[in-house]
């Protein structure tokens, strides 16, 4: 079932299905899975483990190629009859999509700043205007004055922060989050997840998020529920979670 | 920002002891290495120190050091006269164990004669031997200081000069006392046993013989022309210069040149296979963050630069140390440790090739990583 569609969809999948392993041993991930999600939509991805989500999460990433269906990011093909389009998987991934783990994963050798730095550095920023767009970042996401702080130095949220900030150092069109709120209480998972709704808004990007955090459903606009690797649309908003909790 | 420079700085103490236990080994290749030179230069060492062209010696004999040499005292007399030859001495070696200060000494002891070649090279400290007898000119390794009185055989002797770095292949320190002397301790038998020998009707044998006679041969002359006409006489052997050398270190230390060779070419392997290793456990510990690197967009380029900026930073700091210690201790060794400036500076190739190329473990490692990996737990 396809998301609501308004313009020109950031990601649009199109019968996209995965399977690993062949004969007896075939597990179908993903079965003819479409969806649309457009710019400043909060999207989440549920569903029980084995259910395909971390599946499609690594296909809308460009890091797993899918069996069969099409995929576009930002109105350009990707993937065609379950083939690359495009050779430099890496670039689009620099430029278009930002990921936040559910453990952080921050680089522990580098500070906030940096680690934020870093993706900028690698889109072919000179360092100096890498850091300070990291400094005015993390000055944004209120976690500014952690700015010179080791990963191992900061908080469960001031880490989720600046996994945040690194997610949009190069303004991405699309960003991933994997649990994001996994690792925090409930007061800063809603906290969080308004704030990626402020910023989805802000920079006109989509978030499709996976999540067990039931305390977070009313946050998104649209759930959806991954059973078998096929996709359903739960509903939308609180209204979406209420029918999950009924399901 | 230079990723494997944060990294190492992040892990500092760790990356630094490592860099240590790597230095220790590497040391242990470089100790190696000097001894092996060491070996080679101790047994040319005393060959080299006349500074002759030409040994005289027993004819069918390659002596006086690979084979035992014996000629009469006389022979210098009639090599000296040969067109050719600027300068000939008489020589003696021989080992001998003496007593000094409550220990056993075990000397190396060259008789020559002081105003001919023979003598010693240089010598760093005192005098050289001005009198016929009872003076004696020591090597430092031997312990001994100006004005110590040792006995050797029945006769004491002074010391009144020292040199430095003058010992045989065996690497006893070498004393140079006059032929006259050295004749006597030679062959000269303790009184009873002359005695026994003058009752048999022998007579005891002849002092006057000498182990070889050292030439130099004239500028314009040849040493191997020298050498033919003193082959002419049936009783002698000649061997230039070139040739001793060749015996000496192809012959007389060849084997435990090899074994040490051998030795080292094996700490060498093991040091290769320890730096692998090392590279390829830090790149696996790390792997979860090459993950992440590369599902950020971070280009290959990046995290092979990381690793093998890393594996090159252990190979040069390991190596430095490793250089640093022994370069520290190796005068400590009881044989000499020669370190020339090439052998280190091959060594620190080999050190960065290996490091390059067990980088390339670590390299292989990361590449194969999945992006993916980075996602979930």
């Amino acid at each position: 079932m396809a998301a609501r569609i308004e313009g020109t969809p950031l990601v649009r999948l199109d019968r996209i299905s995965k399977h690993f392993g062949v004969g007896e041993t075939r597990v179908d991930a993903l079965r003819d899975v479409s969806l649309e999600v457009h710019p400043r939509q909060v999207v989440a991805l549920l569903g029980p483990s084995g259910s395909g989500k971390t599946t499609l999460l690594n296909v809308i990433g460009c890091i797993l190629a899918p069996t069969s269906g099409a995929m576009e990011i930002d109105g350009e093909i990707v993937v065609r009859d379950g083939r690359w389009q495009r050779g430099d998987l890496r670039r689009l991934r620099l430029d278009k999509i930002g990921f936040i783990f559910q453990s952080h994963n921050l680089l522990p050798f580098l500070d906030a700043t940096d680690n934020v730095a870093v993706v900028l550095k690698l889109a072919g920023f000179g360092m100096a205007a890498a850091r300070k767009r990291a400094v005015a970042l993390l000055d944004y996401l209120e976690v500014g004055h952690r700015k010179s702080a080791a990963p191992a130095q900061l908080s469960g949220g001031e880490a989720q922060r600046v996994a945040i900030a690194r997610a949009l150092a190069n303004r991405p069109r699309i960003i991933l989050a994997d649990e994001p709120t996994a690792a925090l209480d409930s007061k800063r998972a809603q906290i969080v997840m308004d704030l990626l709704r402020k910023l989805a808004a802000e920079q006109n990007a989509a978030i499709i998020a996976v999540t067990h955090d039931e305390k977070i459903f009313d946050r998104f606009d649209h759930i959806f529920q991954l059973r078998d690797g096929r996709l359903d649309e739960q509903g939308n908003g609180k209204n979406g979670a209420i029918e999950m909790a009924q399901a | 920002m230079n990723l494997a420079y944060r990294d190492i700085r992040h892990n500092l103490g760790r990356f630094l002891l490592t860099c240590l236990g790597l230095g220790l080994l590497l040391g242990v290749v470089l100790a190696m290495i000097g001894i092996y030179r060491g070996l080679v230069v101790d047994a040319l060492t005393i060959a080299r120190a006349p500074a002759v062209d030409l040994w005289v010696v027993e004819a069918n004999t390659r002596g006086p050091f690979a084979e035992a040499s014996r000629i009469p005292g006389d022979t210098r007399e009639a090599i000296s006269r040969i067109a050719g030859v600027a300068a000939a001495g008489s020589i003696t070696y021989q080992t001998v164990e003496a007593q000094y200060r409550g220990t056993k000494l075990r000397l190396y002891v060259i008789g020559f004669e002081p105003t001919r070649p023979g003598g010693p090279p240089e010598v760093a400290q005192g005098r050289g031997i001005a009198r016929s007898h009872y003076e004696m000119v020591a090597d430092r390794t031997a312990g001994l200081e100006l004005g110590d009185r040792i006995q050797l055989g029945r006769s004491t002797f002074t010391v009144i000069g020292l040199t430095q770095h003058q010992v045989n292949s065996g690497g006893d320190p070498a004393v140079y006392i006059t032929l006259p002397d050295a004749q006597k301790l030679q062959f000269d038998l303790a009184p009873a046993a002359a005695r026994v020998q003058v009752a048999r009707g022998t007579g005891g044998a002849a002092r006057d013989t000498v182990n070889a006679v050292v030439a130099r041969v004239q500028r314009n002359a040849s040493a191997d022309a020298v050498a033919e006409t003193v082959r002419r006489w049936k009783h002698l052997a000649a061997i230039t210069q070139e040739e001793q050398e060749l015996i000496l270190s192809r012959s007389l230390v060849d084997r435990a040149r090899r074994q040490i060779g051998l030795f080292t070419s094996l700490l060498l392997v093991v040091s290769a296979v320890i730096i692998a290793l090392i590279i390829y456990t830090m790149t696996m510990e790390k792997l979860k963050q090459i993950a992440t690197l590369k599902l950020i967009g971070a280009p290959d380029r990046t995290i092979i630069g990381m690793i093998v900026q890393q594996a090159l930073a252990l190979g040069f700091i390991g190596f430095a140390f490793g250089a640093i210690l022994i370069v520290n201790i190796k005068d400590y060794f009881p044989r000499r440790v020669v370190l020339e400036p090439d052998n280190v500076l091959v060594l620190g190739l080999i050190v960065f090739a290996v490091c390059l190329l067990s980088s390339g473990l670590g390299v292989r490692a990361a590449l194969r990583v999945d992006p993916a990996t980075a996602l979930g737990g």
